[in-house]
């Protein structure tokens, strides 16, 4: 099994009904970079319209035969990717190198995200990589008012695909991306309609991926001290901090402030100077689920000041920068 | 087994990660984690002092938390410990607590 890494990246795919996610599926599956991916997607209602329209459905596809996804996630998405990972080990599939999991319109993605983690053989085998949101670009926007989900699920995305924008006006289009750098500032924006784009760059360059290249560290922040961090609703902010961060009180702080508010931080990604470490840590956490922290190879510049991004919904940057600022002996 | 979730194998908790390429922990060895250990019951106890808690290390693989008046809770991990604490203390431990940082603030001044 030389081939199959230690901990196979796992992309989650996600955007709310009719956005589009089975389209960017069969566009990724089509591109030569992913022959080795294996794909879970949920069989939602009794069509299975999404698994007819996928174009290449192989014996690495596991339908998952019940309705929503997030409602079985303990029991069958894990019983899923850990029975490809055994079919693998068997040699009875391809040693796919990395799995992409489609999710329904209506998933919270959180419960998805934590199953890998959470399940005590999963965590040993795989490892989260990019989440990929489609957002519809004729009704994206009307469904951010009107869906939590929607929201939450643009709020989570380390890349944004907008799709439709063939369909949509110019103006309606703006007004989104506006919508989308408010409501998540660093994740990159795709769109789908307009000619080819590299599935690599969408699905491979992960935080973790980041820890073998120099120069990741640069493009982790993009904009996002941009925001002011007022404002009801989701929206992002971006705290930073002089000096060395103690690590032990820095994990004292976030795990507490995840215990108590972990439903209104949607997601946090941090780089941190963290005092006895040359290299930046990044951290990356999604509601109570944070990622093992990742040592990164170096600074992408002379800039030493740690930087958190916080994506909420209805937190005051002033009161979680002043928490943290007292929690590290900064007031 | 994690006490609360009734899993096997740990928790894995972000703050106590299995040391492998790429990844930031200090669960390196003996002497790294046993630093580690002191100073997370140290700065703990900082907190857990405005609730009327402290905490103590347990054999190097547990922490203990307990009440002035004796009341004790096994905790696994980082993970476990704000959950208890607030059943032990019968209220919230909310970091955003003005009343908190106006404490926590104090001291760092007065430290």
């Amino acid at each position: 099994m030389a081939d199959v890494p230690a901990f196979t990246p796992v992309n989650l795919i996600t955007g709310f009904l009719g956005s589009g996610k089975t389209t960017l599926l069969r566009r990724l599956l089509d591109d030569a970079a992913l022959v080795d991916t294996a794909v879970l997607i949920n069989e939602f209602g009794e069509i299975g319209l999404d698994h007819h329209l996928l174009g290449r459905i192989d014996e690495t596809m596991v339908l998952l035969p019940s309705g929503c996804l997030c409602c079985t996630i303990r029991g069958e998405l894990s019983a899923a990717i850990r029975d490809l990972h055994e079919r693998r080990e068997r040699g009875e599939v391809p040693p796919f190198r990395r799995l992409a999991i489609e999710s329904t319109g209506l998933a919270d993605p959180f419960p998805i995200l934590s199953t890998v983690q959470a399940d005590p053989v999963l965590r040993h085998h795989f490892r989260w990589g990019n989440v990929v949101t489609t957002v519809d670009a004729v009704n994206g926007r009307a469904q951010f008012e009107r869906r939590r989900e929607s929201t939450k699920q643009a709020a989570v995305a380390d890349r944004l695909v907008l799709t439709k924008t063939d369909l949509a006006d110019a103006a309606e289009i703006e007004a989104l991306i506006e919508c989308l750098r408010r409501l998540n500032p660093s994740a990159p924006l795709v769109r789908l309609a307009e000619g080819p784009f590299s599935a690599d760059s969408l699905l491979a360059h992960d935080l973790f991926a980041a820890a073998t290249r120099a120069d990741a560290a640069r493009h982790l922040f993009v904009d996002a001290e941009t925001n002011d961090g007022h404002g009801a609703g989701v929206h992002a902010f971006a705290l930073s901090l002089d000096g060395v961060v103690d690590w032990t009180g820095f994990g004292l702080w976030l795990t507490m402030l995840l215990n108590r508010h972990g439903e209104k931080v949607l997601r946090v990604k941090g780089m941190l100077n963290v005092a006895g470490s040359d290299a930046p840590v990044a951290v990356h956490g999604v509601q109570h689920l944070v990622h093992p922290p990742v040592h990164m190879m170096g600074w992408p510049d002379d800039d030493r000041r740690s930087r958190l991004v916080f994506i909420v919904d209805g937190l005051e940057k002033e009161a979680v920068d002043r928490s943290l600022r007292a929690f590290l002996g900064r007031a | 087994m994690c006490a609360l979730c009734g899993v096997l194998g740990g928790d894995g908790h972000w703050t106590d990660a299995a040391p492998r390429p790429g990844i930031f922990t200090r669960n390196t060895g003996p002497v790294e984690r046993r630093r580690e250990r002191m100073a997370r019951v140290a700065g703990a106890n900082r907190i857990l002092k405005a609730y009327g808690l402290s905490l103590a290390d347990w054999q190097g693989a547990s922490y203990v938390l307990s009440t002035a008046t004796g009341k004790s809770e096994l905790v696994d991990s980082l993970a476990h410990l704000w959950p208890l604490a607030e059943k032990l203390a019968g209220r919230p431990c909310d970091p955003l607590d003005p009343g908190l940082i106006e404490r926590l603030s104090r001291e760092a001044g007065d430290g």
